[in-house]
């Protein structure tokens, strides 16, 4: 666990306000990728690089890092390195937009690495408007050089911000479940990773089956659920020093925790004599509060972000549907009323949507709707896939497949996929092992 | 002659079962249309007496055949003064946080019906695996319905 949290030392703006002719409208599918040239970073003086640190080969790693988030959102179209004339020196401090016109670039992005005296990495980038001729965003960031990876993440969240004219989602991190061996006995792993599939690391050891974690959005802790010494728990684990307690004293099953958007509550289901409810629990004064009721099935609640309405699924009914009440457990309305069953409502950090899984005639779908039921839109369908998670931004979903499976256990992979609310640009997140119940993190330098 | 007092028979029955497939479908969609009927994966806590019980898509609804398993658990829980553990499981087509609870369900409407055959709270305990722990990996309508159980199993 050490190590695993990277301290910035200082971030230093030097952007000048100017427009761009260009920018990404991203509220409107199937649009052209922007053409976008990554030049290679360059080393300023690489005297003052250790032979330990050119092993690093920053100034390749770093642009790659660049392209690849960019690449990835399905927004910008990366030119080929190869076709590049400048020398990533001059495209950094003067650029000749005719060389990258004629590459029909767009836009173009630099950068300079030096070690300062307290061998401190510094590097700085610049975003070039090749169309308009002119700079449009320039940041330098201090760091450690082992930390290239979190700078990559920021200069790549700033480009995609000057662009879209939104905040970007590639300085976050992904939580999830790992998964081995047959489908009767699977081991399940907690993992934690950046949004790319980098740095991934497991933090329990697979002893006990370990299900739906979820990131605390202010603080290094996650909530999940485990079969510890086989009674199914929340528990609350704080990443940094890998602490674990078990949430609230239930005599039962508690399971589907999320933590309130201040960070303050667990909110999660408490089962008890085959009646599940909706339960949350104040984490500095453990105060417990009861929200629903109902002799059915309440789970999966999740709050808006505002704090003031929760979603979730309940078979009040006879079927599994979406619900929405006010934080307090009161105006219940259900808001799916679509064909089929609703499970695993979430609500985007927008305000505005909830995601949802749909179950219809033996297929799955990731959709979303308002969150007064309106405007269902369904955005993927497949044989299993459920537990829709937002980006920090809420333009990106992130959710689990599974494959079907044979008698002897074969089969049965799981992975985790991403798609734009869109309905565009679904892509395969590579991990490890097997994979399911991801969770997005919020931006790590909010 | 013949063949006509046999069609005839055989007019009455096909009316009889349509009159009868009439009036289930009038009522309430069954819940026991998909519960599994056969024995494999089926074990034993003792001869005779078998330790698991079958539903529905989506229901916990005890079947007169799962009452009939449940009874004599009952009588070999009374008679054998043990303790028990009623396990409840889904099928792996519904959301994960969604099966639990009704994995949770079942075991509870078990737990009840053990109950009112005179077994103590006190020797029942129950858990839910959702659906972590198929018996069948198979991704079959027939392994879905062997799945869908909550099984009882000895814990003294």
């Amino acid at each position: 666990m050490k190590n695993f949290f990277i301290t910035f030392f200082s971030i230093l703006f030097f952007s000048q306000a100017s427009f761009a002719l260009v920018k990404i409208d991203i509220t409107r599918g199937n649009l052209e990728p922007l053409p976008t040239a990554v030049s290679k970073f360059y080393i300023e003086d690489p005297s003052k690089f250790s032979e330990e640190l050119k092993k690093l080969n920053l100034e390749k790693k770093i642009s790659e890092t660049i392209s690849n988030n960019l690449k990835r959102s399905g927004l910008f179209y990366i030119i080929d390195p190869k076709s590049y004339i400048q020398s990533p020196n001059i495209a950094h401090v003067k650029p000749t937009f005719q060389d990258w016109a004629l590459i029909k670039a767009q836009i173009m992005v630099s950068g300079k690495l030096v070690i300062d005296e307290q061998k401190r990495l510094r590097v700085e980038f610049r975003l070039w408007d090749v169309v308009g001729g002119k700079e449009i965003e320039g940041l330098a960031l201090f760091a450690t050089p082992q930390s290239w990876r979190r700078i990559a993440h920021i200069i790549s969240d700033k480009i995609y911000e000057r662009m879209t004219g939104e905040s970007g989602y590639f300085d976050t991190r992904i939580i999830y479940v790992a998964e081995s061996g047959p489908k009767d006995q699977r081991v399940k792993k907690l993992a934690i990773m950046d949004q790319d599939g980098s740095n991934n690391k497991y933090l329990t050891l697979g002893n006990e089956l370990v299900l739906t974690p979820r990131f605390s959005p202010t603080a290094q802790m996650i909530t999940y659920m485990s079969y510890f010494k086989n009674l199914p728990r929340v528990y609350l684990l704080n990443i940094e020093t890998g602490l674990q307690e078990v949430v609230g004293d239930f005599p039962g099953m508690t399971f589907a925790p999320r933590f309130s958007p201040d960070g303050k509550k667990i909110i999660m289901s408490f089962a008890k004599d085959g009646n599940s409810d909706i339960y949350t629990m104040d984490l500095s004064s453990r105060v417990v509060e009861q929200l629903t009721t109902h002799p059915s099935i309440d789970t999966s609640p999740s709050y808006s972000s505002d704090g003031k309405y929760i979603t979730f699924n309940s078979d009040r009914s006879g079927s599994q549907q979406i619900y929405v009440m006010r934080s307090d457990g009161s105006n219940v309305n259900r808001i799916s009323f679509g064909e089929g069953l609703y499970g695993t409502p979430v609500w985007s950090p927008r305000g505005d949507l909830i995601a949802f899984t749909k179950i219809f005639k033996g297929n799955f779908y990731i959709g979303v709707m308002r969150s007064d039921g309106s405007g269902e839109r369904l955005l993927t369908q497949n044989f299993y896939q459920e537990a829709p998670s937002w980006s920090p931004n809420g333009r990106v979903l992130i959710f689990y497949r599974e494959k079907k499976s044979g008698k002897s256990g074969t089969g049965g992979e799981s992975s985790l996929w991403s798609i734009d609310l869109t309905g565009y640009n679904e892509r395969k997140i590579n991990t490890p092992t097997d994979a399911s119940d991801p969770a997005w993190s919020g931006l790590l330098s909010k | 002659m013949l063949t006509k007092s046999l069609k005839n028979a055989f007019l009455v029955i096909a009316l009889g079962i349509f009159i009868s497939a009439c009036s289930t479908t009038a009522q309430k969609k069954t819940d026991d249309a998909d519960v599994y009927t056969g024995t494999d994966t089926v074990k034993f806590l003792a001869t005779g007496v078998a330790d698991r019980v079958f539903f529905g898509t989506n229901s916990s609804r005890l079947t007169t055949a799962a009452k009939a398993t449940l009874d004599k658990q009952a009588d070999y829980i009374k008679s054998s003064k043990i303790s028990v553990v009623i396990e409840g499981h889904a099928d792996e087509r519904g959301t994960r946080e969604y099966n639990l609870a009704l994995g949770e369900r079942r075991a509870n409407t078990v737990s009840d019906y053990l109950m009112t055959k005179g077994i103590a709270k006190t020797s029942i305990k129950v858990i839910s695996y959702g659906k972590e722990r198929p018996v069948n990996t198979d991704s079959s309508a027939l392994a879905w319905s062997q799945n869908r159980r909550s099984v009882t199993v000895k814990s003294n």
